[in-house]
């Protein structure tokens, strides 16, 4: 992983202090609320519907145990003794005090951490592949590209005063786990024909009102002129981004007026005079990736007997492993995919307790290396088959090893109205009545790979657009409808999904989401999910099961 | 006569401005005059030959590559920021000393902020006319507050990665 040096260290000390004099200033009254606002946004600190919320940035989702032990320890001292792992992979922590918040900010400092650039109209936290260093898909670790991103974007003299946020994702691997597709910009790594690296560029994509699956706007971008273009790319939407209406100032907004070719052709003409200078230099791009050379793998065979014969011996963990252990690149290793969705639970929460023992797991057993996914659940990329079981019986102790990666329980939701003052409706209890209707493993198992994804507003935080079923909660006269979406997919095989009818109250949600089930289950052919029945019959066989039953 | 904030020899100080801001509606007073760019290209070169200082002011929806063969001829460009967070007029400044070499002052008007010092100055600004009565001392140190950077820019600051490789 990345170590912070002195530089980076200082960086997060001068902001923290910086922020400190900000609130005394505010507490003593000598600015209003209105000029504090743009300074908490810029230190991730919102004001909701019944508290601060604080989102601390976990750059492209990685963490050590020492950091999951910080947060798990500001949990229990200044929230509730817990957190909320979000879609951008940060936490967010829902009942901060404002007076406490500096000492959060420099207690976070103390471990790598900050909470720069979670909010406010500038480049966000990167995504990138939660599997990164693990997987034997990818051809570069993703990581380094993230890291010399976050860098370049810190307190970016030019580039922090966007016509709205602005959203990074970087991933090596053909599965695309990072939703690259509806980024403000997706980076995907590619080799040329001649072995050099350098990125698919993919700008324009995103959710929201208007949901878009970003165009390449060049195909290959050699790898060493990466910041030049950036450059190039973010002049051009600062300059001509729409700044008369924030609902419509994302750059994918930008890139559908102009048009996929106008809007490539403006970023080559300006990337022409922008020139190699704005590049970062190789060595610093060397430095970093340095810093996320392999670990020390054990030469292990590919077989492990202690995992089999505890694979034979205890049927729930044969569950667990048949559903969250992902094939690792070396022998004898497995990534460990940790569900923050127990069923009943809120999607992405996690106790103070078990960050704790996340943490612990991860330094004995995963090389000190925890990941974060979009999805909101936790990896240990590194665990060796032999440890698998030891991993999994501590997680059941704490109460995470529910065995539903990618199955139908485990879906994103936004935090909704249960928190957030932008809200429409509630995400979570939706979430939570869908989990328990499917609390059967084995039929949601036999159902297999489904994500369901929930916002409580149009916003999409909780990336309703790409779920297989998308469920967007909308207000009808002061009351919760739910809007249903089917087909989406945030996945290499992005697409929109399309709405499947009228909106239903949230009491009819849980049994449409039943009778979806049930209809695919009846039209699928052998090896389909969801999606791919879905893509094949369209929404006809849904809609007509779904609203007959209305009647 | 008015002050403002400039950085006179990479310090914060307290100015007099001598620049009068002249709207397009009013008449010409006399002595340097700060115009807009669609009255600087009528009046331009007329303002210039009566011997004064000539500086223009772009708005956020101006492109300042209008002005790159005028620029050897201005003493100011005044950069708008009509409202803090549109950020168009970041990158004006940043072009202008960047890629036209201006060597001019380059202002920044409208609602400059101390909490906007650090990237103003960083772009390139090296005259603000504050919106919030800041001081200098204030100003400088909002400006000077981080002790290292990420990239290059204008104020020419040494990048972490070249900290690195010079360490």
């Amino acid at each position: 992983m990345y170590q912070y040096d002195t530089i980076d260290r200082e960086f997060l000390a001068d902001r923290a202090a910086e922020f400190k004099e900000q609130v005394e200033r505010r507490l003593a009254g000598e600015i209003t609320e209105d000029q504090f606002k743009m300074l908490r946004l810029r230190n991730g600190l919102y004001l909701q519907l019944h508290a601060y919320m604080l989102r601390v940035a976990i750059p492209y989702g990685s963490l050590n145990a020492t950091q999951l032990r910080k947060l798990a320890d500001i949990g229990r001292r200044y929230d509730k003794g817990y957190g909320h792992f979000t879609t951008r992979t940060n936490l967010q922590f829902h009942w901060i005090k404002l007076r406490e918040a500096p000492a959060i900010l420099e207690e976070l400092a103390t471990v790598d951490l900050h909470a720069i650039q979670t909010s406010g109209n500038c480049i966000r936290n990167v995504t990138s592949d939660p599997y990164a260093g693990a997987t034997a898909e990818e051809i570069d670790d993703p990581r380094v590209w993230s890291e010399a991103i976050r860098q370049w974007s810190m307190l970016h003299p030019e580039f922090s005063h966007l016509p709205r946020k602005f959203k990074f994702a970087v991933t090596a691997a053909p599965k695309d786990r990072t939703a690259a597709r509806v980024h403000d910009i997706g980076l995907v790594v590619r080799r040329a024909r001649d072995g050099t690296m350098g990125f698919e560029v993919i700008v324009g994509g995103g959710m929201g009102r208007t949901p878009y699956v970003g165009p390449t706007i060049r195909e290959f971008l050699p790898a060493n002129r990466l910041f030049s273009y950036l450059d190039a790319t973010l002049r051009v939407y600062n300059r001509h981004g729409r700044r008369d209406n924030s609902y419509k100032a994302r750059i994918k907004i930008l890139v559908a007026a102009l048009g996929r070719e106008e809007f490539a052709r403006q970023v080559e003409e300006e990337w022409e005079k922008v020139g190699a200078g704005a590049d970062m230099p190789d060595t610093e791009i060397a430095r970093i990736r340095a810093a996320f050379a392999p670990k020390a793998f054990d030469t292990l065979v590919n077989r492990s007997e202690a995992f089999e014969t505890a694979k034979a011996a205890d049927p729930a963990f044969a569950r667990f492993a048949r559903n969250n252990l992902k094939p690792h690149k070396r022998p004898g290793y497995t990534i460990v995919e940790i569900s923050l969705k127990g069923i009943g639970d809120t999607p992405g929460d996690a106790t103070s307790d078990q960050m704790d023992v996340v943490a612990d797991l991860g330094e004995r057993y995963g090389q000190n290396d925890i990941r974060i996914t979009h999805e909101q659940n936790l990896v240990l990329p590194h665990v060796k088959l032999d440890d698998a079981h030891a991993v999994f019986q501590a997680l059941a102790a704490a109460g995470l090893a529910t065995p539903n990666i990618n199955l139908i329980t485990d879906i994103i939701a936004c935090p909704g109205l249960d928190y957030c003052a932008l809200a429409n409706a509630r995400a979570i209890p939706i979430a939570q009545d869908i989990a328990h209707r499917f609390a059967d493993q084995d039929r949601a198992e036999l159902v297999g790979e489904l994500k369901i994804k929930i916002s409580g507003c149009i916003n999409a935080c909780g990336h309703h657009h790409v779920g297989h079923i998308g469920i967007l909660g909308v207000d009808k006269k002061g009351e919760e409808f739910y809007q249903l979406t089917l087909g989406g997919s945030g996945a290499e095989d992005a697409e929109v999904g399309k709405m499947l009818g009228p909106a239903l109250p949230a009491d009819r949600v849980t049994d449409a989401i039943d009778t979806i089930v049930e209809v695919y289950l009846r039209e699928r052919v052998e090896g389909e999910r969801f999606l791919d029945t879905f893509r094949r019959t369209g929404s006809a066989p849904f809609k007509e099961a779904v609203y007959a039953e209305a009647h | 006569m008015p002050k403002l904030i400039r950085i006179i020899d990479g310090q914060f100080v307290s100015a007099d401005d001598p620049f009068t801001h002249v709207a397009d509606d009013e008449g010409m007073p006399s002595g340097d005059v700060i115009v807009s760019l669609t009255r600087f290209s009528a009046e331009g070169d007329a303002l210039i030959s009566q011997g004064r200082s000539v500086g223009v002011r772009i708005e956020p929806d101006e492109e300042v590559e209008a002005l790159a063969y005028d620029l050897p001829k201005l003493a100011v460009v005044a950069v708008a920021f009509p409202k803090y967070r549109d950020g168009r007029g970041f990158s004006t400044a940043h072009l202008l000393r960047g890629r036209f070499g201006f060597k001019g002052e380059v202002r920044a008007v409208g609602e400059v902020l101390r909490e906007e010092a650090n990237f103003l100055t960083r772009c390139g600004c090296d005259s603000f006319e504050t919106a919030d009565g800041s001081s200098p001392e204030q100003w400088a140190h909002a400006a000077n507050r981080h002790r290292h950077v990420y990239q290059r820019a204008s104020d020419g600051r040494t990048p972490a990665f070249t900290e690195r490789a010079e360490s």
